[in-house]
This record gives C-alpha cells, structure tokens and sequence, in this order.
C-alpha cells in the first residue's frame, strides 16, 4: 500500500471547481505537486486559500473537475498520509491537556483506534518538538502557552505524523522571527524525507521563496508557476491590491520581489 | 470513628445505597469529563431532565422505568439531531426546545394522575436507599460498558474535544464518535436517575468532572480526580444524610458542588498569592 501510494503523485488537480454547497469560491484549477515538492497558495482572507485545503485534506466535497491525492479521491486516501494544521482550535484553551499530550495526537493517525505507542513514536514525538524549539515546554498545560508557542506546538504535532503530504493552514500564523525560521528549517527537512507541502499564506517573501511551485487566488486563479515566474507586480497587485487595500500586506505591492524584511505593523 | 463506620456496618442498605452511588460517582465521571471537554453541558443537563416523560409513561404500563428512560433520550438525541440537521437553528437552540418540550410532556403525563406524586419525588431526586439487586447489577454492567467506551474511545474523543476538523482528517467520522460520546452520556443519565434520581444525576456529571478540570493538567488525571471526588462525595451526602435525617440523594450532590467551590476559592486564593509574591520580588 505504502509503496504504491509513493508511485503516485501527491496532489494532482484538473479543472478542478471547489467552494461550499454548490457556491464555486475558485473554479478551474490546475496543478501538480510532485514528491518533495512545495507548493504556496497566496491570497487574501477569503480568496479560496482555505476552501482548497479542505477540499484537499477531504472536509469538504469536490464541487467539479478531478483532484487525485496519491492517486485516490479525497476521502478515500490513508488517513496516516496527510496531515493538516487548520487555522482554529479555539478548544485549545479550555482543555486540561499537556504540549506533549498535543504533539502525541499527531501519532493517532498513523496507530489508528488501537495502535499501541512504542519507544519510537516516543522519539518522533520528541524530534518534532525540538525541531520547533518547544521540547522544554512538553509538561506545560496548553491553556498556559502563549499563542506563538501553541502554533509551535501544533506544528510540532503536524511533523509528528511524518506523512508524505503536510497540508498547512496559514502555518506561520502568531510565530515570531525565531519560530518562522524554525518553521523553514523543518519545511526544508520534511521535503528531504519526499514529503510534499502545500501550504496558505500571506508570508510572501519567505515562504514562497522556497517553493517549488505558487499559486495566487483571488477567488480564481490569478497566476500558477514557479516562484519567479508569477510574482509580477501585475499578478501580486491582482491578487491582493484590489481586494483588500488599506490592509498590511501592502508592503507586498511596494516591494513585490520580496528581498526586503517585510514591515511589521 | 464509628460515625463513619457504623451505618454501613450495621445497616445492609446504607452498604447497598453506598455501592450504587460509587457505581454512579464512577460512570458519571467518565461521562462527565467529555461532557465537560466537548462542552456538552447543556444536552447532559437536558438528557437528565429529557427523560421524565419516558419514565412516567413506563410507570403507567407498569414497565421498568428504565426502559421509558432509555425511550426518552432516544428521543431527544433524535429530536436534536434532526432539527440540528434539517434546520439553520445552532444545536443549543434544539437542545432548549426538546429540553422544555419534554420536561413539560413529563409534568403533563404525571399531573393526570394522583398517585403519581411519590412517583414524581423518586424521578426527581431518586431512592438511593431503595436500590435494588437487579438494579446495581444493570448499573454495574453499564458502568463497564461505559468504561470499555471509553478506553476504547480515547483517542477520537480527544480529537474532537481538540478539533473535531482535525478528528474527521486524522480518520475518525466526528459524527459516529459524537453520537457514540452521546450514547455514554444518555447511558450514565439512564441507569443513575433511580440512584440519584434525573434532577440531581447532572450535579453529579458536572460537579465533580468541574473539581477534576480546575485541577487536572491531562485528561487520566482529571478522570481519577473526578472518580475520587464523585465517590467523596457518596460517602459523605450518604452519611451526612443518615445521622441528620436529610435528603440523600441531594446531599450528595450538596458535597459534590461544595467541593467544587472549596477547590475553586483555595486555587484562587493560592494564584493571588503568587501574583502578589511575585510582585513584591519584582517591586
């Protein structure tokens, strides 16, 4: 089964309608991503960054076209092989459950209902904390972490599950300098093992950057190609300068090949 | 010494009244600690209440009451569902309205007849001293189901409490998880009404699980938390009761609640003084 599942390629789309009840967000998208490969979806709040995540990860159904995850529709592929960090987890807070406690369910995927943890999937979950700089804050209640430290705490269980496609919702959301640049380093290190990433973001500068391939939606598919192709003053002004101007991402337009720091607001 | 030993002791059904009420204290932790992580409060509050008319209709045609209970929550797990799904209504608004609805159709149901008034006293608040053989062996099967369900359970209980997304993507149907998570709580509201009785049966899913939360910092702990307190809580309304002729049923859940709030001001108390001394170390 696992062997089959790395023939085929992580994420294929074709003509590919997605959005929710029969209300098309972005229609007609198309692309690959191949093994160890990234690929950025960039765009506004509510410009179909999301819808296709979750289409991807099988939330929410297909609305037209094809989109084959290893080969599978979604819904339909081993659970162990994808793992998604949303964007809320408001419960977070009330529960009385440790970092660790958190990182450890990255693991339930892969054991399933019965699945008994073993001394490795001890280490794993102890690789992936110190790959975010949170190993010391394993035994913490969660409801005490700032929110930085639980975005890091929720990747750390996102690299838990070592799956072969990584599906991040605004991953760098909350984290400081520091803890981008930890979030880059294990994005690197996921892609050596053959793992695939798609991820949303408004983090254009840095993230795109080492993406193999970028996605601009402003609920349609503005621009679709490797980083330098689509990031044209036109593409980046299409895609966020209409749509919400007045907001931070601003800098984008001032300075849209991104070798500059981007202003913090 | 012997105010703590000889009622029990001496009396069989102070022992009898005893083991129901661990039973019960054992069952409504579990349930009561996923209510209290799912946020499920109000359907467990409603379930309690819910199943009055279930009772009284099975008190008519002179079958067991627990079998009209277990009709009830059929219905109001039903009744919820459907509005929830059929409807724009957000669940708390479906659970408000079968909630009154059956609360009402029960009142209803026994206002009609006379006789009915002891009847009515029972349901409410229980005959934690009239329990039955019968009635502790069904509790003590169903207390071990609910503990299967919930070892077996563990982990899509815990990713719906933490994301219910995150549990449908890592595997486990949010819906069939919920449902069975409901199943336990109707379970635990069903087979404790007769001990405890359906008014006081929520005290003892929320009071202690409530203790458990304010202390526990992972969720085996604030299992074995609530357990402990759920039982503290038996023993002591039990006894309370015996030597000052008071309402059993509603001194347990008395000391449950009581408990609650001792646990709650020392832990505030407590965390001033550390703001305080820490503020003095800074100043």
């Amino acid at each position: 089964m696992v062997k089959d599942l790395t023939k085929t390629l992580p994420v294929t789309t074709s003509r590919l309608n997605i959005g929710y009840k029969n209300e098309i967000v972005v229609p007609d998208i198309n692309f690959e991503l191949g093994k160890g490969e990234a690929v950025a979806l960039i765009g506004t709040n509510g410009s179909g960054k999301s819808t296709l995540l979750k289409t991807i990860v099988g939330l929410i159904p297909v609305l037209g076209g094809e989109l084959r995850i290893f080969g599978q529709p979604p819904g339909k592929v081993n659970r162990a092989a994808i793992a998604y960090l949303g964007q809320f987890h408001s419960s977070a807070f009330i529960l009385p459950i440790r970092a660790i406690d958190v990182v450890r369910m990255g693991r339930f995927p892969v054991k399933g209902l019965w699945g008994r943890m073993d001394s490795e999937d001890d280490d794993i979950i102890k690789q992936a904390m110190k790959t975010m700089g949170v190993e010391n804050l394993a035994e913490k209640p969660v409801r005490s972490l700032s929110g930085g430290q639980q975005q890091r705490i929720f990747l750390s269980q996102v690299l838990a599950q070592r799956a072969g496609l990584l599906v991040l919702d605004e991953p760098t959301a909350g984290l400081d300098a520091g803890g981008r640049e930890l979030y880059l380093q294990a994005l690197h290190a996921e892609m050596r093992r053959g793992a695939s990433i798609i991820s949303a973001t408004h983090d254009v500068q840095e993230e795109a950057a080492i993406c193999n391939h970028v996605l601009l939606l402003a609920r349609k598919v503005v621009a679709s190609g490797t980083c330098t192709e689509v990031m044209t003053p036109e593409n980046l002004l299409q895609t966020f300068g209409v749509v919400i101007a007045g907001d931070s991402n601003l800098h984008v337009l001032e300075s849209p090949h991104g070798h500059d720091e981007p202003e913090k607001h | 010494m012997d105010i703590f030993i000889t009622p029990f002791s001496t009396n069989p059904f102070m022992v009898q009244a005893l083991i129901a009420g661990i039973l019960v204290a054992i069952a409504c932790a579990i349930a009561g600690t996923f209510i209290i992580l799912r946020g499920l409060a109000f359907i467990g509050d409603a379930l309690a209440h819910g199943v009055l008319p279930g009772i009284a209709v099975a008190i008519l045609l002179n079958i067991p009451g627990i079998v009209g209970a277990a009709a009830g929550s059929a219905v109001m797990i039903g009744g919820i569902t459907l509005i929830t799904q059929r409807s724009k209504l957000s669940s708390d608004t479906a659970i408000g309205l079968l909630f009154v609805g059956m609360l009402s159709l029960g009142v209803v149901i026994v206002s009609r007849s006379s006789s009915f008034s002891g009847d009515l006293t029972n349901i409410l608040f229980g005959e934690i001293f009239g329990v039955s053989m019968v009635s502790i062996i069904v509790q003590l099967v169903a207390t071990v189901i609910i503990i299967g369900i919930a070892l077996i359970c563990t982990r899509p209980f815990l990713l719906l409490a933490f994301d219910p997304e995150s549990a449908k993507v890592a595997g486990f149907s949010p819906r069939i998880y919920h449902n069975l998570m409901l199943f336990m709580i109707a379970l635990t509201v069903i087979v404790s009404f007769q001990t405890v009785g359906t008014l006081l049966v929520f005290g003892m899913l929320i009071a202690p699980a409530g203790s458990g939360a304010l202390l526990a910092r992972r969720i085996e702990s604030m299992i074995a938390w609530t357990i402990l307190f759920g039982i503290i809580s038996v023993y002591a309304g039990l006894l309370v009761s015996y030597h000052m002729n008071l309402a059993a049923s509603a001194s347990i859940t008395l000391v449950a609640v009581i408990i609650f709030f001792l646990i709650f001001i020392v832990q505030n108390i407590r965390t001033r003084g550390i703001i305080k001394e820490t503020k003095t170390e800074h100043g």
